[in-house]
């Protein structure tokens, strides 16, 4: 089944709520069509492609909800999945936390879809990738990577008259280069809505060169330095703070962000004052939905600013229980930065090292959210302004938040994708004095 | 093991447990859980349409999976029930090989024109992508065993115990834990059921039904007046094994050093949670560690993890070969060293075994995903790498003609591919308690369950924590430690292994969740051993103030 219009899927949902007799229904609607080529040794390994639709009908009577799954969309079929619905809420426990269906809302018109990126031909993706591994061919290095593209339509309408649509499309590429003695590797990332925008011959450019340039490798004492975090680099640190802004743990006291006596961070200064962190659906470099999956709208809300946390994200049970606005957790979130390009950061540096990706990230301790991981694909040593040789891989141990209160510089920003969560952001990257490197990897 | 699913459910307000969530699920009831699938028969019928479609489409080989994936959650918080969830996702999965290459195709119309189109597309895939192949694919030798079926040998169908009494279980659990001061537990029962069914045009149609069960817990800590929280997880292990784990058995019950209970074959949760919430107040109180050098004495609940990340990923061939450069990367574990024959991975105590037939275990099976009968293979012997992990497509590249059978796929609709099997330490042979072995250390730690864990792209440099730290001070266990973490290097540390306990202390812990592959696939793996001694380990102390 193709993606539906709004017209067409308004009609399907009508029809599929005409077969409720439940307290309150909700339906969501969603349908995707994604496409993938992956390569490994100069040689594509798998390509594949899936278009799925999925009707998500959610059924109550008071207190107890039963939520139920089709991908069929004959009529039988659509009443079948309403009835078990209400078979699977009559069922079930009563939960005290339900909260009613949201009544109908007011969205800004969402700005994700690019037609060129939802017209992809497979002879399209060969071609990218073709660019690719000419580089690899130019260059004398092995090519690894990996290219999705996604088009989604997602629809929701519920009993109390609710009804939303958007559409999106995306697209993720990522390229590891590595020397054919495999003592040098390097990494780029993109991501974008519109595929026109994507290079695959430029990125992997850069993979190619960070490759070349990382084979000769020396060792230097772990410890504390001052670190050039790409955007890449940092995402992978910053979105643990985005996952834990959740008002539920941090009042319940098992977060980062609650304090002793059961009050927490909210309102007070928690990093450096020229961090601002905020998301904005309707950003054209970053856009995303301009609502939540439960019908919330998606606002423009300030996460961090200068450098105190400005607000938290709730449940809508968690919001009626406070008495506060109930904020859904956001899609894509935007750090500030400065004008600087990464090339004067690294001018502006006396003795640093220069990190373009980390791998591997865990939570060590959720209370400080101490992490740990490891630098790969590209990490050089700087000395009076200048990159002059490249380093062994380092493991750290470093909080996020203790990292953005050892800010020395922001450069310009960036779209990039964390290589842990697959998730956009636009962050730039960042100068940062003691970051912790706690001992050395042999890991190329 | 992968954290996307994770990071996704904790978004959901499921609160740090770890469960892979299939978005092309279905949701269905749990009477419906029980509903056979189509007969064996059906199923061969459906099969041969896709092996004959691919032959006259001038495919030289095919295979073809039919495949019924049940799921069921139970998740619960103190005294709620938050969520049950059914899940079926149905379909076929074709593979076939045509111009000397691969191509795939799913569908879930499982009918016969639905498998013929898919089929069709797969071919056309395979011959599209052969202008970028170097060299045809080589399958080693497999034979045809005709119909054949292998099941999980369960003793209760978890499916068949009512939903209540799954809840009942987990809430007398957070009830208990809440009885004991704690602040917080959050539960949860997950179950799987994979029908499989696998027909390949070498004159093979296996039909499988496999069995696991995982339940598990996080209990929570505060001490409000300083703000300090600790969480205390479960000392189950995910299994694969019937409801019957949740029997709690006397038998299977360990006391273990520094008071602890352990669990074997069978799990008494509502135990462990009254256990959880007096050991997470202790945790708080702990002494911080004192950064150095330690004996660790290394629990199986927690050895799996190390053994999983610096055994089980270093040794799978197409991560030494360079196909999962872009994102699991590569191995330090190069052919040359097998080559050598003379690679020290480890001491003379280290000796690996690989299998996917260990009865309870989350990797057995009659027959792997492509077909292959399953079995057990040495990895590591007296301390020599000796073999890695490889599937038809290139064990030829080590010179052998018999695939080692662990190929896999989580659903229908992903294509399969080399994954772990179970890699487990093999006991000492000669006897030796944990008691006895902690006896002889002067300065160590006793690290029990897994924590947290991070280790790099080729497996050399790694870092792990733990759940419970007891510090060990001339051979006698000294009080409980926090804040503890060790890192080594593969090479290093197990070559650091002094001791391991006898085969009465060996038990399996193990993961649902092992990720790997773009896009990602899940697998579930275990890994035995028993408590193991490592020298002179360097542990960091991972306390911060913010």
């Amino acid at each position: 089944m193709p993606l539906l219009t709004q017209d067409e899927a308004q009609a399907l949902l009508k029809k599929v709520l005409s077969y409720s007799k439940a307290d309150e229904c909700e339906i969501n609607l969603t349908g995707t069509i994604t496409g993938n080529i992956r390569y490994a040794r100069n040689s594509v390994s798998t390509s594949g492609g899936i278009s799925t639709n999925t009707l998500v009908v959610s059924s109550a009577y008071g207190k107890k909800l039963g939520v139920a799954t089709i991908n069929e969309f004959d009529d039988a079929s659509l009443e079948k999945v309403v009835r078990r619905a209400e078979e699977l809420a009559k069922l079930a426990p009563e939960n005290p936390e339900f909260v009613s269906f949201l009544g109908p809302q007011k969205y800004a018109e969402p700005v994700m879809f690019v037609p060129a990126t939802a017209a992809i031909t497979p002879k399209q993706r060969a071609d990218a990738v073709a660019q690719s591994l000419q580089v690899a061919k130019d260059t004398k290095t092995v090519a690894a990577g990996f290219m999705e593209d996604t088009t989604t339509m997602n629809a929701m309408m519920n009993s109390k008259g609710l009804f939303a649509y958007n559409t999106s499309t995306g697209v993720n590429f990522s390229i590891t280069m590595r020397t054919e003695d495999g003592k040098g590797s390097g990494y780029a990332t993109r991501g974008y809505n519109d595929f026109t925008k994507l290079d695959t011959k430029k990125a992997s450019q850069i993979a190619a060169d960070k490759g070349l340039k990382s084979a000769t490798a020396r060792a230097i004492e772990p410890g504390k330095y001052t670190v050039i975090l790409e955007p890449a680099a940092a995402a992978v640190l910053l979105e643990n703070i985005f996952f834990g802004l959740d008002a539920r743990q941090a009042d319940e006291g098992r977060s980062f962000l609650s304090q002793p006596g059961g009050k927490t961070r909210l309102g007070e200064k928690l990093v450096d004052e020229r961090v601002n962190m905020y998301s904005d659906p309707l950003n054209p470099e970053l856009p995303t939905s301009t609502w939540a999956g439960d019908g919330r709208p998606q606002e423009k809300v300030s996460w961090i600013e200068k450098g105190v946390i400005k607000n938290l994200t709730y449940s809508r049970y968690w919001a009626e229980k406070k008495g506060v606005k109930a904020i859904p957790g956001p899609d894509g979130v935007i750090m500030e930065g400065g004008t600087k390009s990464l090339e004067e950061l690294i001018k502006g540096t006396k003795k640093g090292i220069l990190v373009t990706r980390l791998w591997y990230i865990r939570p060590v301790d959720p209370q400080t959210l101490l992490l740990t991981g490891l630098t790969r694909d590209g990490t050089f040593y700087i000395e009076n302004g200048e990159i002059k040789f490249p380093i062994k891989n380092f493991r750290f141990n470093e909080s996020p938040v203790i990292m953005l209160n050892n800010l020395e510089e922001l450069g310009k920003v960036e779209r990039t994708v964390s290589v842990e969560s697959n998730v956009n952001y636009l962050i730039p990257p960042m100068k940062i004095r003691d970051f912790t490197f706690s001992s050395l990897s042999d890991a190329v | 093991m992968k954290r996307r699913d994770f990071i996704q459910l904790a978004g959901m307000g499921a609160g740090a447990l770890m469960l892979p969530v299939s978005s092309l699920a279905n949701t269905i009831t749990a009477e419906e859980l029980l509903v056979p699938g189509l007969d064996v028969s059906q199923k061969k019928r459906l099969a041969d349409v896709g092996l004959n479609t691919a032959r006259s489409n001038g495919a030289t080989y095919a295979d073809v999976r039919i495949g019924r994936y049940l799921n069921q959650f139970v998740i619960t918080r103190e005294n709620k029930v938050q969520s049950v969830r059914n899940t079926e996702s149905y379909g076929v999965g074709i593979r076939v090989i045509a111009n000397g290459t691969w191509g795939f195709a799913a569908t879930n119309e499982v009918t016969p024109d639905g498998i013929k189109k898919a089929t069709e597309r797969a071919v056309t895939i395979a011959k599209a992508n052969s202008k970028f192949q170097k060299e045809p694919v080589k399958l080693a030798a497999e034979k045809g065993y005709g119909e054949v079926s292998w099941k999980t040998p369960i003793q209760k169908n978890g499916f068949e115990v009512p939903i209540k009494e799954k809840a009942d279980l987990l809430l007398n659990a957070n009830a208990k834990a809440m009885e004991k001061g704690a602040n917080f537990i959050n539960s949860i029962m997950f179950l799987v059921n994979e029908q499989k069914y696998f027909a390949s045009t070498e004159g093979s149609y296996i039909d499988q039904d496999i069995h696991r069960t995982w339940p598990n817990f996080q209990v929570t800590m505060i001490d409000k007046a300083s703000g300090q929280f600790k969480t205390r997880s479960a000392f189950s292990a995910p299994v694969g094994m019937g409801y019957e784990y949740l029997d709690g058995k006397a038998q299977d019950k360990i006391q273990g050093p520094g008071g602890i209970t352990l669990y074997n074959k069978s799990y008494d949760i509502v135990e462990d949670a009254t256990f959880a919430a007096e050991q997470a107040k202790q945790m708080i109180s702990a002494k911080s560690v004192e950064p150095g050098k330690y004996d660790l004495v290394l629990e199986p609940s927690h050895l799996w993890l190390t053994i999983h990340e610096s055994v089980g990923h270093p040794l799978e061939l197409d991560r030494v070969l360079g196909y999962e450069a872009n994102y699991a990367g590569t191995s330090f574990a190069t052919l040359d060293k097998l080559q050598s024959k003379t690679f020290q991975y480890g001491s003379k105590a280290v000796n690996f075994v690989a299998d996917k037939v260990q009865p309870g275990s989350l990797g057995a099976v009659g027959y792997d995903d492509e077909g292959v009968k399953t079995k057990q293979w040495d990895l590591v012997k007296d301390g020599i790498l000796v073999n890695y992990q490889a599937i038809r497509d290139q064990v030829h590249i080590l010179g052998q003609g018999e695939s080692h059978g662990c190929c896999y796929s989580q659903s229908w609709r992903d294509v399969q591919f080399q994954r772990m099997a179970n890699v487990s330490l093999q006991p000492g042979k000669t006897q030796l308690t944990p008691d006895q072995m902690i006896a002889g250390v002067e300065k160590g730690i006793y690290i029990v369950k897994d924590g947290s864990f991070s280790i790099d792209q080729q497996r050399y440099n790694f870092q792990f924590g733990g759940v419970l730290f007891f510090e060990i001070k001339n051979g006698k266990i000294a009080g409980m430690l926090k804040d503890v973490a060790y890192q080594s290097n593969t090479q290093e540390f197990w070559n650091s292994c002094a001791q391991v306990c006898d085969e009465r202390d060996y038990r399996m812990n193990g993961a649902f969740n092992d990720g790997k592959g773009q896009p990602a696939q899940s697998n579930a793996v275990s890994h035995g051993s028993a408590t193991a001694r490592f020298n002179g380990v360097n542990v960091i102390n991972t306390g911060r103030t913010l």
